[in-house]
């Protein structure tokens, strides 16, 4: 079978693909990021690994039709709230306009492939693409 | 008050292209002519605080010594994103209130015409194997696969999450195009901008879209500019004359804040929280509030930014930052003018310049300088920067009484 990577390492790809985050045991702030300790309360305790919804509410976005070098556009990047925790993502498997991107719309996680490297090595991407096809 | 601080002299350069001088051209020409606005010279500095973003690692104020005078002062080189300008004359500022400078200088400079999209952090490079990089362990650049980091994507989210927040049912590219139409106004009336020509709603619309709902217009103008304020303890502008005491600007405030923790705030930066506590902190040690302020000069790096800040800055009631720019009243000839310099989608924004540019402005209508844009009576003006990363920068500047 081809070896996979996810494009994060808080993406994670066993079973029904899914985002997980680090949570303060102090506090219960999350984090996506390597933590040092707690932005929120200080603590350097500790971490647990704890999953994030799959589906989620879009707070924002934005249609960007000027990127770097190598990302297609336009391409919609949003903030997702899921469950309570705010996720980075692209909205995808949707035209990219206003009149199919609507603030408050109901998304779940996609994951999709990004190439395969020369160790023969496919990376996968996700981003959120709508719950009901509009 | 005896640990009052004033501003006795302030300029800013032209903002645009000045393809014939460095960033040390620009400064000294910035620091010379907030010298002679105040009356004084090097000889009087006792510490100088400079910023120069693009060129954190040089030593700007070094740099420019070494071409207006080494006089052996203490230099304190700062870097503070878009709020290194404010930074800058914060440092000063602090300097004498803490009664080791009668006397400060402020510089900030940037070279800016022509860079392209200032994007985010997170470049780690493509090579050929998938390889776990940096703190997300991410083996592809984020920026565009993972949101967006790019500045005009950021402050679209940061609008468009206000408009959700607050259940807004209109059209968001026509809002914030009524914003950015307002700016370039403004700037017709200033010569020191680096556009001045007035753009219609559908001109600001129908333009190159960069992240949607902001295009270029409604974009910061990348631009060359300096700017500089020298700064006085009480005490020593007691000694000056009657004329440089006349003209000179009380700070009532200075505030610098950095963001505190938010949900979601690494993962789309919260410019709000940061600009409501250094605004709270600002009018409580001015002993002023929003209804009180004559002009405001708003971190408007985007039309999306410009809506939140007059939210932030307690313009307007909690949530009626729509309702108060449909009210007419941050329009030069409304209850409240915000950004009447055209602000920075049309005056420009070199980033290191435009904490004291934004300053300077709002000095010159206290002073009576600002000529055919001049806000008659203007008696107290808020100043705000904001940089990510964050760093929220709030002055409140009044006439002097002298
Ligand atoms: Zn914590």
């Amino acid at each position: 079978m081809q070896q996979r990577t996810p494009i994060v390492d808080y993406l994670v790809l066993d079973g029904d693909p899914h985002l997980v985050a680090s949570e303060c045991e102090q506090c219960g702030a999350r984090y996506f990021d390597r933590r040092n300790a707690c932005a929120a309360c200080g603590a350097a305790g500790g971490f647990r690994q704890v999953a994030i919804d799959r589906q989620g509410e879009l707070r924002a976005f934005t249609i960007v039709s000027m990127a770097a070098p190598g990302i297609d556009v336009p391409f919609v990047a949003g903030v997702v709230d899921c469950g309570g925790t705010t996720v980075r993502a692209n909205v995808v498997n949707t035209p990219p306009d206003p009149d199919h991107v609507r603030l408050g719309m109901k998304l779940r996680l996609a994951t999709f492939p990004l190439g395969t490297d020369s160790a023969g090595t496919e990376a996968v991407g996700f981003g959120f693409e709508p719950l009901e096809q509009s | 008050m005896a640990d009052t601080v004033w501003i006795l002299g302030i300029t800013m350069t032209k903002f645009g292209k000045h393809p014939d001088a460095d960033t040390v051209d620009l400064a000294a020409e910035a620091a010379l002519g907030a010298l002679a606005d105040g009356g004084v010279t090097i000889e009087d500095v006792d510490v100088l605080a400079a910023g120069n973003l693009l060129g954190a690692g040089a030593g700007i104020g070094q740099q420019l010594q070494k071409q207006i005078g080494q006089t052996g002062i203490p230099v304190y080189n700062v870097a503070n994103a878009c709020a290194t300008g404010a930074t800058a004359l914060r440092t000063a500022v602090m300097a004498i209130k803490a009664g080791e400078a009668d006397v400060g200088l402020a510089v900030g400079v940037e070279k800016l015409a022509g860079a392209g999209l200032l994007a985010g952090g997170t470049r780690a490079g493509d090579s050929d194997t998938w390889q776990p990089r940096g703190r997300y362990g991410a083996v592809a650049a984020l920026d565009g696969r993972v949101g967006t980091e790019t500045m005009p994507g950021v402050f679209a989210q940061v609008g468009m999450q206000y408009l959700h927040e607050h259940r807004y049912g209109g059209t968001p590219l026509e809002l914030f195009a009524r914003i950015s139409e307002k700016n370039h106004a403004h700037s017709t009336l200033n010569p020191l901008a680096a556009y001045t020509k007035a753009m219609s709603l559908e001109q600001i619309m129908g333009d190159l879209m960069i992240a949607y709902p902001n295009t270029r217009p409604m974009c910061s103008a990348n631009c060359d500019g300096a700017a500089a304020a020298v700064v006085v303890s009480d005490a020593t502008l007691k000694t000056l004359s009657r004329e440089q005491q006349r003209r000179a600007v009380k700070i009532s405030a200075s505030v610098l804040t950095s963001d505190p923790w938010q949900e979601g705030c690494q993962v789309l930066p919260d410019v709000n929280t940061l600009t409501r506590s250094a605004a709270r902190q600002a009018y409580e040690q001015a002993g002023v509030g929003p209804d009180d302020l004559d002009l405001v000069e708003l971190h408007d790096c985007f039309a999306t930014a410009e809506l939140v800040h007059y939210d932030n800055l307690g313009l307007c009631e909690e949530g009626g930052a729509v309702d108060f720019l449909e009210s007419g009243a941050p329009y030069r000839d409304g209850r409240m003018p915000v950004n009447v310099s055209g602000g920075l989608q049309s005056k420009g924004h070199p980033i290191a310049a435009t904490g004291i540019a934004n300053i300077w402005e709002v000095c010159h209508h206290l002073r009576g300088e600002a000529g055919p844009r001049q806000i008659e009576g203007a008696r107290v003006g808020l100043a705000h920067v904001i940089g990510l990363g964050s760093a929220c920068g709030v002055h409140i500047l009044e006439r002097s009484a002298a």
